[in-house]
């Protein structure tokens, strides 16, 4: 990409040289403007962040950088009255790294280690993003061929993630290069949504429906003349709406989960008062349970990054599991401690003394609709979507569910949590 | 300085070693989750590609090892880099292996079709092939950032893959048994679900064989458990 500007003009290329500054904040224009572009998307973006990356190309390095650790420093260096071009690329929200000609990376923000977990000054891209299209990409950013190019890129595990990937040189003399994503994710889940919600409501609506459907014909036949039978159908009948009314709201519940973006960082959320928030809600349910609940708080409060309303749903449905499920127990525990195995990890625990689960379901309970014994579920207004919630929840969390159970003698489902430091 | 060239190239040589794995493993990853979602959606189009797209693995485990096998004769490279070298071939290897268990996954995907199935079987299967997808993406991600402090993590989720093929093949039996015209597909689908297990073990043949690279000591065999519970996720203390 030759512009007339860029053409090896000595003259002026030395006139800015000698302006540090002037360097510097050119350098961080180009990175707010193939940010911005990257970002809008728009046509215009695109031409004014390449107008403003050639402005910025005129400007040669003296030396040649060929460490990541080197790139790094010079970053450091450049600043536009104390902004940093890591300042300006951690303030972007979505994720970017600047990477070098060996494709090591020079500079990854907070919204790509988000995403993507650690990624070291130094690390190679090309061993971090596998996918053969980011692969390509990087490949074709690093030998320089065209200005800008994007892929779309689609991460199926843990989370299904789709993103808009741009990759860009930083200039033409800088050496160094652009990723950035943008997640949409949202766009592409809504489709999937569509179906996926038809295929599971309809195949969970089916029973009920069926059953309301035959009490009908009953009503209308043989039962026409019978007041007590049909007094008894029509309350069956208004029970099985009932469920298919809280089956769909489950389903648009996890639905609108799968949905969402990952949860903002935030404020951090204190564990032990949303469980407390959990346990006044569900007194009443514990009192018409007959379950007494004991707990088990350590000392020290612990305090985790993400969405309070999800992590209330967290607790909320283990509880209710361990008071429907564990109510012959007839006392749960609940506990909340640092984890003794992994340091920086929080676990709640919900351990009831009911009939527990057999170790062959436990893989499977967190699937959607799974059940262990259809009918005790359905009797206690279960849906099966409770635990899919929260295994999704706290993977969103970057969190885990485990759970362990002898049968005959309870459950326990613990949460472990990565807390985040409190600040004084 | 000559030197200072020489020692630059064989740099250069032993990254575009690694490079080349991490590229191979993307495609690998690729593969199964192709093959898995052509299993669930039925699809014999994406079936049919996934077969024909192994014999990039192949290719590639047949590139990793020559560039190896060079590079050992002509550097005579000791300890660290040597232990780099023979953890490229033997990942590769594992990698190739992962290929023909996708590959062996789609060509199970016309004869599965043939019969409906219950819906929960494909979720119970689908969320095998997570599992297995999930561990082979923590593997290769310590293998680029040889954090193996990660390494506890991915054995915990062996015993998860392993406890959920025994569920996924007791609820095949009963299908089984319900109905022996069941019987034909459910064996096909016992063999997918057998290969999706048999791509975590490899998963697990790499963490080994990362931690040997990093160490230099093979990997010490996992403490006994002390109990039968089986874990979704991850291990728990036990407590009273
Ligand atoms: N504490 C427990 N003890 C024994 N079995 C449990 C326990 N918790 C959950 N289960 C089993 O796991 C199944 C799935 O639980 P989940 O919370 O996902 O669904 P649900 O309770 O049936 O419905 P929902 O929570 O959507 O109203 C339950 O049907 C039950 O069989
Ligand atoms: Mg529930």
């Amino acid at each position: 990409m030759e512009t007339p500007a860029g053409k090896g003009d000595s003259g002026i290329a030395g006139w800015l040289a000698d302006r540090m500054p002037a360097n510097g904040l050119m350098f961080v224009v180009a990175i707010v403007a193939i940010v911005l572009a990257a970002v809008l998307g728009t046509p215009a973006g695109v031409v004014v962040g390449v107008f403003l990356v050639a402005a910025a190309a005129i400007v040669p390095t003296s030396r040649r950088r060929e460490k990541a650790q080197i790139a790094a420093r010079a970053l450091e260096k450049t600043s536009l009255g104390g902004l940093s071009p890591q300042n300006l690329a951690e303030a972007v929200g979505d994720p970017l790294v600047i990477f070098d000609r060996q494709g090591a990376t020079v500079h990854a923000n907070a919204a790509a280690r988000k995403a993507f977990g650690d990624l070291p000054a130094g690390m190679s891209l090309l061993l971090k993003f596998r996918a053969p299209e980011l692969q390509d990409l990087i490949q074709s950013v690093l030998t320089g061929q065209a200005g800008e190019k994007a892929v779309d890129y689609v991460e199926r595990v843990p989370l299904e993630r789709v993103y808009r990937v741009v990759g860009a040189s930083v200039g033409e003399q800088t050496g160094l290069f652009l990723l950035t994503f943008r997640d949409q994710s949202e766009a592409r889940r809504v489709d999937r949504m569509r179906a996926d919600f038809i295929a599971n409501a309809s195949h969970e609506l089916r029973t009920p429906l069926a059953s309301i459907s035959g009490f009908i014909e009953t009503l209308r036949g043989p039962a026409r003349n019978d007041a007590k039978a049909r007094d008894q159908f029509l309350q069956i009948m208004q029970d099985q709406t009932a469920r298919m009314a809280r089956l769909i709201d489950d389903l648009l519940s996890l639905s609108r989960l799968e949905m969402k973006a990952l949860p903002p960082a935030g404020r951090p959320v204190d564990l032990q008062a949303v469980v407390e928030a959990v346990l006044d809600a569900l007194t009443p349910l514990a009192r018409e349970s007959g379950v007494e609940v004991k707990r088990d708080f350590g000392h020290e409060r612990m305090q985790v990054a993400g969405d309070r309303d999800e992590l209330f749903q967290v607790f909320e449905n283990l509880l209710e599991n361990a008071c429907k499920y564990g109510q012959s127990g007839g006392r749960l525990i609940v506990s909340i401690r640092p984890s003794a195995s992994v340091p920086g990890e929080a676990e709640v625990a919900v351990t009831d003394f009911g009939p527990g689960i057999p170790a062959e379901h436990i893989p499977r309970i967190t699937e959607r609709f799974y059940r262990v014994d259809v009918e005790t579920s359905r009797s206690r207004k279960g849906t099966g979507l409770g635990l899919a919630i929260v295994k999704h929840i706290l993977t969103r969390h970057h969190s885990r569910l485990s759970i362990r159970s002898e049968p005959g003698k309870g459950a326990t489902f613990t949460a472990h949590l990565p807390t985040v430091r409190r600040r004084n | 300085m000559p030197q200072d060239h020489i020692v630059r190239a064989y740099d250069e040589e032993l990254k575009y070693l690694s490079r080349r794995v991490a590229a191979m493993g993307g495609q690998a990853e690729r593969l199964v989750d192709r093959a898995v979602t052509a299993l669930v959606k039925s699809d014999m189009r994406l079936a049919a590609e996934v077969i024909k797209d192994d014999a990039v693995l192949d290719d590639a485990q047949r590139d990793i090892d020559e560039k190896a096998i060079v590079l050992i004769a002509r550097r005579q490279p000791l300890a660290d880099d040597l232990r780099e070298i023979i953890g490229a071939i033997r990942i590769s290897a594992d990698l190739e292996r992962v290929g023909d268990l996708g590959k062996n996954l789609a060509k199970r995907v016309a004869p599965v079709s043939e019969v409906r199935q219950p819906v929960s079987l494909f979720r119970g299967l689908q969320g095998l092939s997570e599992l297995a997808l999930t561990q082979l993406k923590d593997v290769l991600d310590i293998y680029a950032t040889r954090a193996i402090g990660r390494i506890a993590l991915t054995r915990d989720r062996d015993g998860e893959i392993d406890a959920m093929y025994t569920s996924l093949f007791r609820e095949l039996l009963t299908y089984m048994m319900e109905d022996p015209r069941n019987i034909s597909p459910c064996t096909h689908l016992l063999f997918c679900a057998k290969n999706i297990e048999r791509i975590g073990d490899h998963a697990t043949n790499i963490v080994e064989t990362i931690h040997y690279m990093v160490t230099g000591e093979v990997m010490p065999p996992e403490r006994e458990k002390t109990d039968t519970s089986h874990k979704v996720v991850a291990e728990v203390p036990a407590r009273s």
